[in-house]
């Protein structure tokens, strides 16, 4: 496995984290000895193995249907860093 | 500092030989004397802390003090405590102020606990020296040109240099039992789900828990029934009848058989390292143990698995880092995407950056039956190498870390060999088993060194008795760093 | 290629996100309430402050488990909860916590009628998942206002096979899918307030083709009108810019209604990969027999069949029978007609005719009719008993809307009832042959509307009051 310079940009965009083209390549690098590491986990043969997500065979806890939080937006907000008339501020969307 | 354990502080408590109050002073004092050249502690708030103990000292009074009321401990900068900084060991979260307690951090106020700061660590938990965090990186108390380990290091560091008598800290992959090891104190990761994630930032969702850290077995027992318990917020906390996990310390160690995976004794192990623990197997036997060989045959493939794992599932729990609700935001930005994208670069470290694409990797479209889903399938066979492992013996020992403390910047550059730190750590957090570091010895320079065992699961009374017994019969615990005593 | 719509044909399929009639969201405890100044309903986890956790709301899984029961639809007894990883101000957590590979619903059907034809559509799959924020455009100096109000609200997202050939079968299904929702009470329907959105995917392809041609997806419909518009749009634009010789990118396209036009609002090179893996902050959910048999029993009547019972105990056509179950209201009040008055298809008229027209002349929903069912069913009885002549009780009708009392009270003040006396009547119809002779000499020369023309007079002579079938008698009589 052999990420090229390109596929870092894409990761990183999908991740949404700006690397410029010097940056993307000792990432490249170091990512690849990374997936070096990684490959040796690939050849295994696990076919008729079930992926283990938990430790135990437990299901989700449901919780009952009731209202019980109450409105603490003005703490919430106050390590905000753009707020407005109780809105979250960010640069315009365009759809 | 006299070597005070968590019951004599309590016991010293209760009758009124000294108050909460000064107790904490005494710690405050240490941090401020110690922790410029340690740098153990990223946030410390006296004011905060003394506050605490005057209320500690009241319920002692009144009669309502519990096992370990106005006995101070220090929490790992990972807790989100209402009104104090909480970063993370990040730039992302330097300012942020969180507005919710902690679960854990919940159930320590309800003690009567003081907290006598926010401990550093590598940044979102990712690292085994302590060396990606923002606020710098945290020395060993027992030789400051070496790292203590990490994530959790400041929490080690702050207990092995007696800035505080017990600490909280995490464990993903090794976290708290790999920095124990090499800071000389004993640490517990418990049994994935015993102690609630709420308010606990994550970084690996299916592998974090909590415990504690703190000098010896029997603090660590106590710290235990505190932290553990059913949160209603963590769908991943079970509900369990509510255990005392001292209940069995001073159990005979007769009969038991330590199973000793061959994995953990092969190549890659420093000798020093490897003849502490032989020399502790040994004091195990005299105390009743006998041995028994057995094989973790898949877990040479715990890294891989681990670093498909764990960055997956940090790449999506790191995500809300956007700056848009809280905390970093880039300075300047052309749009809502570039804004994201500054402030995730600038906000975030090498080492998070790293993890955070290789998470994005595994899981984009088209790799992820090849990776994700492959280290999944691998991960059970790790975990059913345990269970057929614990059906020759009752619990697992083997060294935490593969060498002692390291020069700072010695391995940072090459992350791969960083990674190889956790060795014999993860396959643990992998399976959801609860595993334990406590000292066994030195290196030929004086630096600590830690044996790890491995319980089954919910049997953290077990490795408590154990490592106990152990404890009882040596003195590797009680050491202290000869300068800042 | 010839050109012209016969030679193309339109498949089309649904994605129905409806929000579940929860109290709470479905991973946490905030209240769902419509209409909150913004974030005073985003709790930390609403808000994924670091550290929170989701905990699953029992409600939004019954409501699934409803629906499923509703549509016969598979119920996936373990099912898991995935992230769906994509960047967006709206959505806290940076991923969406949804259902992919193991959804709780799979599979169903549900009957569609379509100019007058009974048709049954496929589902694909319903899966339960969390709602985003809202974006607020609207000028904050150059920026956009985010609240979160509405992220975690559990939806229900319904998705349909692309079984759909026209508008007036997607706009069929869409109303179908809404009447049953909130038939069975697992959401409020209104769709003005978001409750029930649909994002339509439409391709088209040669008649004959089996292939399916690239589908745009029209996102965020929120009403039938916009629904049948959108479609109608698009489709004649995709055939245009085949016939031209152009191909048809996948993409996900708005709708603007001020314009009736569809544009794009993402091309697939834009398209997210959103690295979908299962949510490790939640268990499998398993639901055990017990509790399924619990939410079947407590399932009202389905629209299905009571249709098939209209058509059955009341004589209504497929037809009616399907208008009358629009919505469950509606078909508890005409039951409640028919039952009191024994004419089924006259209680279908009315309900269907003069009732709807009345209400929505006055913009009243039927729980707001100031005439009861059980004063329905009085008035058709007097219809049936020869009391009322359908004209007379049309105006019987209006007295009960005003509230001027019963059915009775209202004939009898009002002066309608409907003229029984022969003699009288009698006497009425020689006058109005006395008087119009030239009409009589046209009948009997032949000219049919001449009848007509003097029955219109013996109604007009008694005031409305006759009761026609006798008038037609007496005067085929009289003229023979």
């Amino acid at each position: 496995m052999s990420l090229t310079p390109d596929d870092v940009k894409r990761i990183a965009r999908l991740a949404r984290i700006e690397i410029d083209d010097v940056q993307a390549q000792a990432t490249q690098a170091q990512l690849n000895t990374i997936f070096d590491l990684i490959a040796t986990m690939q050849a295994v043969d696990t076919a008729g193995i079930a992926p283990m997500a938990h430790a135990q065979e437990v299901y989700q806890r449901l919780r009952d249907d009731v209202v019980t939080e109450t409105d603490r937006h003005a703490a919430f907000q106050a390590v905000a860093p753009a707020v407005e008339n109780g809105l979250y501020l960010v640069p315009k969307v365009i759809e | 500092m006299p070597d005070a354990s968590l019951s004599a502080l309590a016991a010293q408590l209760a009758a009124k030989q000294i108050s909460s109050r000064e107790l904490a002073r005494q710690y405050l004092d240490r941090i401020a004397a110690l922790n410029p050249a340690i740098n153990a502690f990223i946030t410390v708030d006296a004011e905060k802390t003394l506050l605490e103990a005057t209320a500690a000292d009241a319920r002692i009074a009144a009669g309502q003090a519990g096992p370990l009321t106005g006995v101070p401990i220090a929490h790992k900068d990972i807790f989100c405590t209402d009104g104090w900084r909480t970063t993370c060991g990040s730039k992302m979260l330097h300012n942020f102020v969180a507005p919710y307690d902690a679960h854990v951090i919940q159930r320590f106020k309800a003690a009567g606990m003081p907290s006598l700061g926010k401990t550093n660590m590598d940044e979102f938990a990712m690292g085994s020296s302590n060396e990606t965090s923002y606020f710098g990186a945290v020395k060993n108390p027992w030789n400051t040109t070496c790292v203590p380990g990490g994530s959790s290091g400041g929490a080690a560091a702050c207990v092995a240099a007696r800035m505080a008598p017990a600490a909280t800290g995490t464990d993903t992959g090794g976290s708290i039992r790999q920095p124990a090891a090499l800071c000389g104190i004993t640490g517990l990761k418990p049994t994935y789900g015993l102690v609630s994630r709420y308010g606990m930032i994550a970084f690996a969702s299916s592998l974090d828990q909590a415990g504690p850290m703190a000098p010896s077995a029997e603090d660590c027992a106590l710290l235990l029934n505190v932290m553990t318990g059913f949160d209603p917020n963590d769908s991943t906390s079970l509900e369990r009848e509510k255990e005392d996990y001292t209940r069995d310390l001073d159990q005979p160690l007769a009969g038991l058989r330590v199973g000793l995976p061959r994995e953990f004794f092969a190549e890659g192990l420093n000798s020093d390292v490897a003849a502490a623990v032989e020399a502790a197997v040994t004091e195990l036997k005299k105390l009743g143990a006998t041995t028994v060989d057995i094989s973790l045959a898949n877990s040479k493939l715990a890294i891989p698995v681990y670093y498909v794992l764990a960055p997956a599932e940090a790449s999506s729990n790191l995500s809300r880092f956007d700056g848009v609700r809280y905390g970093y935001r880039a300075p300047e930005y052309a749009s809502l995407d570039d804004m994201y994208c500054k402030t995730r670069a600038q906000g975030f470290g090498a080492e998070v950056k790293r993890r955070i694409l290789i998470g994005a990797y595994v899981l984009s479209h088209g790799y992820y039956d090849a990776y994700y889903l492959q280290a999944q399938k691998i991960r059970r066979l790790i975990a059913d190498d345990f269970n057929q492992a614990f059906k020759a013996c009752d619990i697992i020992l083997g060294p935490t870390a593969p060498g002692t403390a390291f020069k700072l910047g010695e391995k940072s550059d090459d992350p791969v060999e960083m990674y190889l730190n956790d060795l014999y750590t993860i396959p643990a957090n992998l399976a959801g088993l609860p595993g334990m570091s406590l000292p066994c010895g030195f290196d030929a320079k004086g630096l600590p060194i830690g044996l790890q065992l491995v319980g089954n699961y919910f049997s953290e009374a077990k490795m408590l008795n154990v490592a106990h017994q152990y404890q009882r019969a040596t003195d590797w615990h009680s050491r202290q760093p000869e300068d800042l005593k | 290629m010839k050109r012209g719509h016969d030679n193309w044909e339109t498949v089309i399929g649904l994605e129905v996100h409806t929000q579940l009639a929860t109290r709470s969201k479905i991973f946490s405890g905030s209240s769902t309430a419509f209409g909150a100044a913004p974030n005073t309903q985003a709790s930390a986890v609403d808000v994924a402050l670091p550290g929170v956790l989701p905990v699953l709301n029992k409600k939004a899984v019954e409501c699934a488990i409803r629906f499923g029961l509703a549509v016969d639809a598979t119920l996936n007894r373990v099912n898991v909860f995935d992230r769906k990883n994509y960047f967006y101000p709206d959505l806290p957590k940076g991923y969406q916590i949804s259902q992919l590979a193991k959804p709780i619903v799979e599979g169903g059907t549900l009957k569609i009628v379509v100019e007058g034809e009974e048709r049954t559509i496929h589902l694909t799959r319903a899966h339960m998942e969390e709602d985003a924020g809202k974006s607020l455009h609207e000028d904050f100096h150059g920026m956009t206002g985010i609240d979160l109000n509405r992220a975690g609200t559990p939806l229900l997202e319904i998705v349909s096979e692309p079984e759909m050939r026209s508008s007036a079968e997607a706009v069929a299904y869409a109303r179908a899918l809404h009447t049953l929702v909130t038939w069975i009470g697992i959401c409020d329907g209104n769709m003005q307030e978001g409750s029930f959105r649909v994002d339509a995917n439409v391709s088209v392809r040669p008649v004959g083709q089996t292939e399916f041609g690239t589908r745009r997806e029209i996102k965020n419909l929120n009403s039938f009108k916009f629904l049948q518009q959108a479609i109608d749009y698009e489709v004649r634009w995709q055939i245009e810019t085949l016939e031209d010789g152009g191909r048809i990118e996948q993409a996900t396209v708005l709708f603007d209604p001020d314009t009736g036009e569809t544009r794009m609002m993402r091309s697939k090179e834009d398209a997210h990969d959103y690295r979908y893996f299962p949510d490790p902050d939640l268990l499998p959910v398993k639901l055990d027999e017990d509790w399924i048999e619990a939410v079947r029993a407590g399932l009202p009547e389905l629209p299905a069949a009571m249709q098939a019972r209209f058509q059955a105990d009341y004589g209504v056509s497929a037809y009616d029978a399907a208008v009358l179950t629009g919505s469950r209201a509606l078909a508890d009040f005409f039951e409640a007609a028919a039952r009191a008055c024994g004419q089924g298809k006259l209680a279908a008229n009315w309900v269907m005719g003069e009732l709807s027209a009345a209400l929505n002349k006055a913009e009243l929903d039927i729980a707001q009719s100031p005439v009861s069912a059980a004063q329905l069913g009085t008035l058709i009885a007097r219809i049936q008993d020869g009391t009322l002549s359908g004209k007379l009780a049309k105006q019987v009708f209006e007295g009960l809307w005003e509230g001027a009392g019963e059915v009775d009270a209202i004939i009898e003040t009002r002066g309608l009832k409907q003229m029984s006396d022969s003699g009288e009547l009698e006497k009425i119809v020689d006058d109005v042959l006395a008087a119009n002779p030239k009409s009589v000499e046209e009948f009997r020369s032949g000219k049919e509307k001449a009848f007509n023309a003097l029955v219109g007079q013996v109604m007009k002579a008694s005031r409305g009051k006759a009761n026609p079938a006798q008038v037609n008698e007496l005067l085929k009589a009289r003229l023979q």
